[in-house]
């Protein structure tokens, strides 16, 4: 039987860059998926870039100072990040939820406590966590023995175990919304709180529950650079992504499937500058124009969303902002 | 437990709100530092000592709590009116590259009078901050693009724009001729004519940045409660439907809030390299996080421009000795953990504001009561 694989190929810069969109844009999609959990419950938690710092840090923490063996510490860090996530989503679920406080004032308050100024510089300093390479990292496994396939093989079947949790959350949290009972009650708050709760719907505890979820989600995307991009702690080294997920959530329209496609495509942005350093193109283009490429495509697409087409902000839930407060509804 | 809303707002509650919670993030911050294993108290002796009454520390902590300042009355202008900007980082960024660029300019042409540089610095840093700051408010006045987002994506770009000018290229702002320069990415100094003068104060020495602040803040102030424009930005800001109808200019409005957001912040970055850095170090500027502080300052001082001159003395104070201790028993982030807490703190003791609080019988019994007059 002759060989399938046409050489060359699959190092074509083409599929290269595609299955480098797909791992830089995994923590997008993670933090994306949390914070579309979160705001289709009517919270908006800006504090995203601060919890995948802490989710970060902390998932690395515990790969360095658990010893399970390779995959057992990989899993148990991911599940230390998502609490750490969860706990940083905590103190905002309290604040805007229980006490009311202006959200988006709130979620930049976490970004500073939690981001590469706060908690999670404070943390990596206090566990003397910088300078050393992960013990254990993710790295791509080739599940169906496919991953020579031309083309689609790198792409899809020559990835980590991080990529692979991101397509089952997008599937779950997908059926999720559409399917189940507790995904439509979800809907039905961030759309009409005060319907929802005339319904017997409790709107607190879906909204504290989804906001946690949410920073668990961040918390896991921070990982994915922690432990499978760069993979050490340098101190915010998230550089950004948190921000570029809170945006992708609004190019999506707040979809799980279109968050897959847009956490790529930034993926793609994020991942070119250094395939193109790697080939030695382009070197007469100063760095920085490529570095740039992630934050003002960013401005662009939502300039895109914004205007147009898309103006009444397509599936936004209604109550996105706005505090539910029984007695004054 | 019940929330009431109260009808008006104690004045008390005004100085209270802020002062207790202050209070109740250097409590909670004990906790942190407790969990970490560090003792509370030696911690915070050395950081009030390093940061207000050390030998020189005051005239360190006016140094650096002026671009916080700066920054603070920047988020406040745009902040009250519900704009969003948290591109202050950037913007300074911005009047930092043009203040010193001027400086240069001015420096190689024979200008030798200390008062033209600063008038040229604070005037380019003003323009380059509100050019920088009107992008993303024509993008919110014309697109309706969300501000939040497009403002903190530019600041990662004039971020990286520090690191072309100094790192990556031949620009002017770099220094090619000295030894150091030669050996190792430096930005060319600023004339000794250049660099701004201070007022001492006693043994404290002022940065005219810091009077040129106090100065902004009045004016900020003025402008804000004491015009037609402030009411009409006032208007904006609690409802945007009735300052349609009342026939005002939204984006006019929005795009000039923006440009005075982002001219205020860029004259704290002129006024960052007169008085303290006097070249463009890309690392010392993008480590400070004098942006971000500003937000903290300006939501702490209720976005009253006269509140931010002290709490951004405060935490100016703070990150200064933050800087100074930095090191093995004393981490990073420190400062910026305590002015998320403080924040988080002033955020929750808002409710005590707009609310009051029952709890227990009574709560039931003014439940009760309610029921009976419905």
């Amino acid at each position: 039987m002759t060989p399938l694989v046409a050489a060359g190929v699959n190092d074509s810069f083409l599929v290269l860059i595609l299955a480098s969109a797909v791992l830089y844009g995994t923590p997008l999609l993670f933090a994306a998926l949390g914070e579309l959990l979160t705001e289709r419950s009517g919270v908006l938690n800006l504090g995203v870039e601060g919890m995948m710092l802490v989710g970060a840090v902390m998932g690395f923490w515990a790969v360095q100072s658990l010893d399970a063996g390779g995959s057992g510490s990989l899993a148990a860090a991911l599940v230390v990040a998502a609490v750490a996530g969860a706990l940083m989503a905590l103190i905002h679920a309290f604040l805007v939820i229980t006490l009311r406080a202006n959200q988006i004032v709130s979620g930049l308050a976490l970004t500073i406590f939690a981001g590469a100024a706060g908690l999670s510089s404070y943390l990596g300093d206090d566990l003397d966590l910088a300078g050393e390479p992960a013990k254990h990292s993710f790295s791509s496994i080739d599940v169906l023995g496919l991953g020579d396939l031309p083309v689609v093989g790198p792409i899809v079947f020559d990835q980590s175990a991080l990529v692979y949790l991101s397509w089952l959350c997008v599937l779950v949290i997908g059926v999720y919304l559409a399917r189940t009972r507790p995904g439509l009650d979800l809907r039905a708050v961030g759309e009409s709180p005060a319907t929802a709760d005339a319904m017997g719907i409790g709107v607190t505890l879906h909204r504290y529950l989804h906001t946690l979820a949410g920073g668990a989600l961040a918390g896991v995307g921070g990982a994915c650079f922690s432990l499978q991009i760069t993979p050490q702690w340098v101190n915010g080294l998230t550089g950004g992504a948190g921000w570029i997920a809170v945006a992708l959530v609004i190019f999506a329209f707040w979809r799980p499937d279109l968050c897959l496609v847009g956490a790529y495509l930034f993926g793609a942005f994020s991942a070119l500058p250094l395939l193109l350093q790697a080939r030695g193109w382009l070197t007469e283009v100063p760095a920085e124009v490529f570095n740039s490429l992630p934050y003002v495509m960013t401005i662009v697409v939502l300039v895109a969303v914004s205007s147009g087409a898309a103006k009444r902000r397509l599936g936004a839930p209604a109550a996105l902002g706005v505090p539910y407060v029984r007695e004054e509804r | 437990m019940r929330f009431e809303r109260r009808l008006d707002q104690p004045r008390w509650l005004m100085v209270a709100v802020p002062v207790g919670s202050i209070v109740v993030a250097f409590g909670l911050m004990a906790v942190v530092l407790l969990v970490t294993g560090h003792s509370p108290i030696a911690t915070y002796r050395r950081l009030f000592d390093a940061a207000f009454f050390a030998n020189g520390a005051l005239t360190s902590t006016l140094v650096f709590c002026t671009p916080i300042v700066f920054t603070g009355l920047a988020a406040a202008a745009a902040f009250r009116m519900q704009l969003y900007n948290i591109g202050g980082e950037g913007q300074f960024y911005f009047g930092a590259i043009a203040g010193v660029g001027i400086a240069l300019y001015l420096g190689d042409h024979g200008v030798q009078s200390t008062p033209v540089f600063v008038v040229a610095m604070v005037a380019a840093g003003m323009l380059a901050g509100a050019a920088w700051g009107a992008i993303p408010g024509i993008l919110r006045a014309f697109f309706k693009t969300n501000e939040i987002i497009t403002s903190l994506m530019l600041n990662y770009v004039a971020g990286l724009l520090l690191t072309y000018l100094i790192i990556d290229s031949k620009s002017y702002w770099r220094d090619l001729e000295s030894f150091e320069g030669q050996t190792f990415p430096l930005g060319k100094s600023i004339s000794e004519e250049a660099q701004w003068p201070s007022w001492s104060l006693g043994s404290v020495l002022v940065p005219l940045g810091f009077g040129l602040a106090i100065v902004v803040a009045i004016v900020l102030w003025f402008a804000y409660s004491r015009t037609r424009f402030g009411f009409e930005l006032q208007v904006i800001g609690d409802s945007q439907q009735t300052a349609r109808f009342a026939g005002m200019r939204l984006r006019r409005k929005i795009l000039a809030v923006m440009c005075i957001s982002g001219g205020i912040a860029g004259i704290g970055g002129a006024s960052y390299e007169g008085d303290f850095a006097y070249q463009i170090d890309p690392t010392g500027l993008q480590s400070s996080f004098f942006g971000y502080t500003g937000i903290v300052v300006a939501a702490l001082a209720r976005f009253n421009p006269i509140a931010v001159v002290p709490i951004g003395f405060l935490l100016g104070g703070l990150q200064n000795a933050g800087f100074t201790l930095q090191g093995a028993d004393f981490p990073s982030g420190l400062v910026g953990v305590m002015q998320g807490l403080i924040l988080f703190c002033a955020l929750g003791a808002e409710v005590l504001v707009r609310y009051r609080l029952r709890f227990g019988r009574r709560a039931v019994r003014a439940d009760r009561a309610a029921e009976a007059t419905s």
